[in-house]
């Protein structure tokens, strides 16, 4: 399925915001279908395929998984197993290893699971950012992540979780309003609620028990493994001339081992 | 024979994969920070064998990064090119079905060119053969324009042409879509759009521009160099190596 029908469908199967919801409970079904061989099944599967079909297979799920990543979409099993492991269900815990593998070992990637109920899956980047110096030759900086940075920055200053209101009034502030079409974002709503959150760097869930309906939002599994916490206070610090240091709760928070480690080692990609 | 990558091929690999394509200067430039960053030894003029050590680990997953050269100012490009679909198939996940119809016929009108080149009226023409749904005036302008950003074509003073990475990238779909019109440059043997091409009517050889300039530069009466019939053609200039980059 193309990016662009699986839009049209996101749009016309629900006209209520939370239509990730609807899509989810689908996908959950197709998921149900697909049991992990066991051990000795792999192992039979195995013998009765050359070397070089397993090859192959690996190559396609890797070129798969690129494609989807230029994107950040992240890659459900079930679509993998539909669309590119086909028949060759039997031994796909042999060939997701081998791609794995070759992630690793040739592009410097890791492909992680962000979602073990519904099997997701994410690349990011394996190499060691600490030491990098600024590369000769970037991508051209993609005003959306610019964006992205300010609504993660609201969030972890604000402890973790924000209401939609106050998100739509801080950015208003800074000149993004939501409500209406901007220069650079389109539609800024559908940007935030819809495509961040399709690429896991944004949670957007209903507050239980509110009337009328309010939503809220948190930092993705995307964002907490590719975004650094020390450099959203160092942003903030720089924004609001204040000493990072004196966020107390924050501060530890972004230099605690567990959360610092994960993003330090997989850069902003 | 494939051979263990470092993190440095790692990094330039995953660079090119974000970039696209880069022109040998940032390629050179990238070679150096990715070995300083890596701490790995970088021998001035082994960007090539560097190269050579990715591709052998990608030629299984049948990937290459490929060099060819700008048809615009000659110089020379990187892109790293997905052998399993070297044709408009890799697009599908970018663009409509009725979209890649009108890159098709874009892609026909710039091949059956003289000059490899396609006037917007054209293709905004073209539209009206389309057998899928048929697109507006101002949705094949917004077509040409993403086609343009995400660099597949390249656009001046209302004419396209293919882009450097686009030429790279499809050669060999181009080579076999288009047999009977596809001609090489007779100098550097790569396929040719932006070209001069030779008057004698049982001749008629294409050269690239910037190798028409390369090959002619200080001769006093330029020859055709397969039929040594004059050649009518203005010479162009061989461009710098700090000319403004366009892929
Ligand atoms: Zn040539
Ligand atoms: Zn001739």
């Amino acid at each position: 399925m193309t990016q662009r029908k699986r839009l049209s469908n996101v749009q016309s199967s629900s006209q209520s915001k939370r239509q990730s919801n609807s899509f989810m409970t689908q996908e959950e079904d197709e998921d149900a279908t697909f049991t992990q061989p066991s051990t000795s099944q792999v192992q039979r599967g195995l013998e009765k395929l050359t070397a070089a079909q397993v090859d192959q297979k690996t190559a396609e799920v890797v070129q798969y998984i690129l494609v989807k990543d230029q994107k950040k979409i992240p890659v459900r099993r079930a679509d993998l197993v539909k669309h590119v492991i086909k028949d060759y269900r039997t031994v796909y815990p042999e060939i997701i290893k081998r791609a794995m593998l070759t992630f690793e070992q040739v592009f410097g990637l890791k492909l992680v699971e962000i979602d073990s109920k519904n099997h997701m899956y994410v690349l990011v980047n394996n190499l060691d950012a600490s030491t990098a110096r600024p590369s000769p030759v970037e991508r051209p900086s993609n005003p959306k992540m610019g964006l992205l940075f300010v609504i993660l920055s609201v969030i972890f200053m604000k402890g973790g979780v924000v209401r939609e209101n106050l998100m739509w009034n801080t950015l208003k502030k800074l000149r993004v309003d939501p409500g209406q079409r901007h220069e650079e974002f389109g539609d800024v709503r559908k940007v935030i609620t819809d495509e961040f959150v399709r690429q896991r760097y944004l949670e957007y869930v209903r507050v239980p028990h509110t009337e009328p309906v309010e939503y809220e939002f948190r930092w993705g599994q995307r964002s907490d493994m590719e975004v650094s916490k020390a450099q959203i206070l160092e942003f903030m610090g720089q924004l609001l001339e204040q000493d990072p240091q004196s966020w107390t709760q924050q501060y530890r928070e972004a230099h605690s081992t567990a959360s610092s480690s994960q993003a330090s080692s997989s850069n902003h990609r | 024979m494939s051979r263990e990558l470092g993190d440095g091929h790692r990094r330039f690999l995953q660079t090119l994969m974000a970039v696209g394509v880069t022109d040998e200067q940032e390629a050179r430039a990238l070679y150096q920070h990715c070995c300083d960053t890596h701490t790995m030894q970088c021998i001035p003029d082994k960007l090539d064998e560097f190269i050579e050590a990715i591709n052998s680990r990608l030629q299984p997953m049948f990937m290459q990064i490929r060099k060819g050269m700008s048809e615009e100012n000659g110089r020379q490009y990187y892109a790293l090119v997905n052998m399993a679909e070297t044709d408009i198939t890799r697009m599908t996940s970018d663009y409509a079905d009725n979209e890649l119809e009108l890159f098709r016929k874009t892609l026909d009108l710039i091949v059956s060119s003289e000059n490899g080149k396609a006037s917007s009226t054209d293709i905004l023409n073209s539209t009206d053969t389309m057998t899928s749904k048929k697109l507006k005036k101002s949705e094949t302008e917004h077509l040409l324009t993403r086609l343009v950003q995400d660099n597949w074509l390249c656009e001046r003073r209302g004419e396209y042409t293919l882009s450097t990475r686009c030429i790279i990238e499809m050669e060999p779909y181009i080579r076999t879509m288009y047999q009977e019109q596809v001609k090489v440059c007779h100098i550097c043997h790569n396929i040719a759009f932006q070209c001069q091409i030779c008057e004698n009517p049982s001749c008629g050889i294409k050269i690239h521009n910037p190798c028409v300039a390369r090959y002619f530069k200080g001769r006093v009466e330029p020859r055709c160099p397969a039929c040594d019939d004059f050649w009518p053609h203005e010479i162009p200039e061989v461009r710098g190596l700090r000319s403004q980059s366009k892929r």
